[in-house]
């Protein structure tokens, strides 16, 4: 295992040398110690390597992530796994506004609240907050599934296309063109499995969720409309 | 941009330290406002006395202008720190006090209060403090601001904090939409302002409403509707200081708590080095509400 202190080396050096891992590198575990709320610590990392960083981070921890592990022992400033593209982070603490913003896959797991703006623009990413989210959670979603095991604030996927919504607490409101739709089965299903791969196995139970979407009426055209074009 | 920082102590016996805290928090935050820097400090107050924070230019010579107030008897006690005069004025003497100041156009009065001090200059925030000596500043609770300016001109009465009643400042990092036809109205409501600045007008609004009455947390709650645009707001008062975001939350902030202090910053970086942050309570505040910390 590697540990870096950023306390004695300097984040870029972290970053470039994070960055220069091929995906055979041996050098698979690192921890990194101090991290004292510095910006994009360990963003961009294409290597299937586990990196656990030690205390609170500023913007945008673990951005665009490819193959990567990131565990954080503490808070995510704005943008924790923004645009990650494949991979797996996890904030053991809270995270502030738009955790895992733009997300193109991957799983993020946040233990405790994410703020506002959670999954906003999410694009295929998983993520799984056994806490709270905030206002405008999944805001304009097209793909990926947004799991809130508690309350969700208000105007909650607006705008939505097709992301997935399960909220197992309340939703203060829903956003634009989001809507209510039936738990399925097969929505069960896919559910234990997110719930299983965020380290949740049988606690919970996949039908206490609640599943919103996008009611469709909104971005896609509609031929009563043709007179305002 | 612009960076916010707040200290509020709950531990009496680190008052020393408090200017030393509060500067190595503005520091961390000289790459959000690099323009200009500001800071209030709430120090000891004198029985029947007012503090009259005076700004001048750097050659002045306030000694003189000290002895000149008070001619044969003993000089009103005052300190001066780089650019700016902190004068305690007995009560009695205040009115006639600020006639003298008035009558220099060099002088400015910035801020006044039972206890308030308030300093704030052009240029980047590590050196402003340093000017001042904020290291060597002690007190209950202070607020300070960075500046990267977006809403009116880079000058020092364009830094934060805004203040426009004694013992209350505020610190702003956003920009607010509704500033000039809310200054029209505070104007008939017989407020005046200095400059075409958005944040004065949020320091005029909420010490019109403290005047009227309000409590600070009615004063924050009122603002949520009477400013529009995007905000984070720490405000210090005699007692105490508070906070408020917007209801989209716009702006970045990050609050952390112990047993001997309450913090505020825009970014946690800010907050790394106060001590006992690694078992402090650290979360972001929520938008819309209103939190308040005072002295019991």
């Amino acid at each position: 295992m590697r540990t870096v202190d950023l306390s004695q080396t300097s984040l870029r050096e972290l970053n470039a040398a994070l960055h220069r891992l091929r995906a055979d590198t041996n050098e698979t575990h690192w921890r990194v110690l101090n991290p004292r709320g510095q910006h994009a610590i360990a963003a961009g990392v294409d290597a299937p390597i586990t990196v656990e960083i030690e205390g609170h981070v500023g913007y945008y921890c673990a951005g665009m992530n490819k193959e990567a592990t990131v565990v954080l022992n503490g808070n995510a400033g704005q943008g924790v796994a923004e645009n990650m593209m494949s991979g797996r982070v996890h904030v053991k603490g809270d995270a502030s506004q738009a955790a895992g913003a733009t997300g193109c896959g991957g799983l993020l797991v946040v233990d405790g609240n994410a703020s506002a703006r959670c999954g906003i623009s999410m694009k295929g990413i998983d993520i799984v907050v056994k806490g709270s989210v905030g206002h405008l959670s999944a805001f304009m979603g097209q793909a990926g599934n947004l799991v809130v095991l508690g309350d969700a604030g208000e105007a909650l996927g607006d705008s939505i296309y097709e992301a997935r919504l399960f909220v197992r607490g309340n939703v203060e409101s829903l956003g634009a063109d989001c809507i209510e739709k039936p738990l399925e089965e097969h929505h069960k299903a896919e559910l234990s499995k997110l719930l299983e791969a965020a380290g949740i196995n049988g606690a919970i139970d996949p039908g206490s969720f609640r599943r919103y979407g996008s009611a469709r009426k909104l971005y896609h055209f509609h031929v009563d409309n043709i007179g305002s074009y | 941009m612009c960076g916010i920082v707040g200290l509020f102590l709950k531990d009496r016996t680190a008052e020393p330290e408090l200017g030393a805290l509060l500067a190595g928090m503005l520091r961390t935050l000289c790459d959000r406002g690099p323009d200009s820097a500001g800071f209030a400090v709430y120090g000891a107050a004198a029985p029947g006395a007012i503090k009259l924070t005076i700004r001048g230019p750097r050659s002045f010579d306030y000694d003189a202008f000290v002895r000149h107030l008070q001619p044969g008897g003993p000089a009103l006690p005052h300190v001066v720190r780089d650019t700016h005069l902190v004068l305690t004025v007995p009560l009695a003497l205040e009115a006639d006090v600020r006639a003298e100041i008035a009558v220099i156009p060099e002088l400015t009065v910035v801020g006044s209060g039972r206890r308030m001090e308030i300093f704030k200059e052009v240029g980047r925030p590590d050196r402003v403090a340093e000017r001042f000596g904020l290291d060597t500043m002690s007190g209950t609770h202070g607020i300070g601001h960075t500046r990267m300016a977006t809403e009116s001109a880079v000058t020092t009465d364009g830094a934060h904090p805004f203040t426009t009643g004694a013992d209350q400042c505020l610190v702003h990092n956003g920009s607010l939409s509704n500033h000039n036809a809310l200054r029209r109205d505070l104007i008939r409501a017989g407020l005046s302002f200095q400059t075409e600045n958005d944040t004065e007008v949020a320091a005029g609004y909420m010490s019109w409403r403290m005047r009227k009455g309000d409590s600070l947390e009615q004063t924050l709650n009122s603002s949520l509707t009477a400013l529009d645009g995007f905000y984070t707001f720490v405000v210090g008062t005699e007692s105490g200081f508070g906070v408020l975001r917007d209801p989209i939350a716009c702006k970045p902030a990050v609050m952390a708590e112990t047993d001997r202090w309450v913090a505020f910053g825009t970014e946690y970086r800010a907050l790394v080095d106060l001590p006992g942050i690694d078992t402090a309570n650290v979360w972001e505040p929520v938008p819309a509400k209103a939190y308040l910390w005072e002295l019991h």
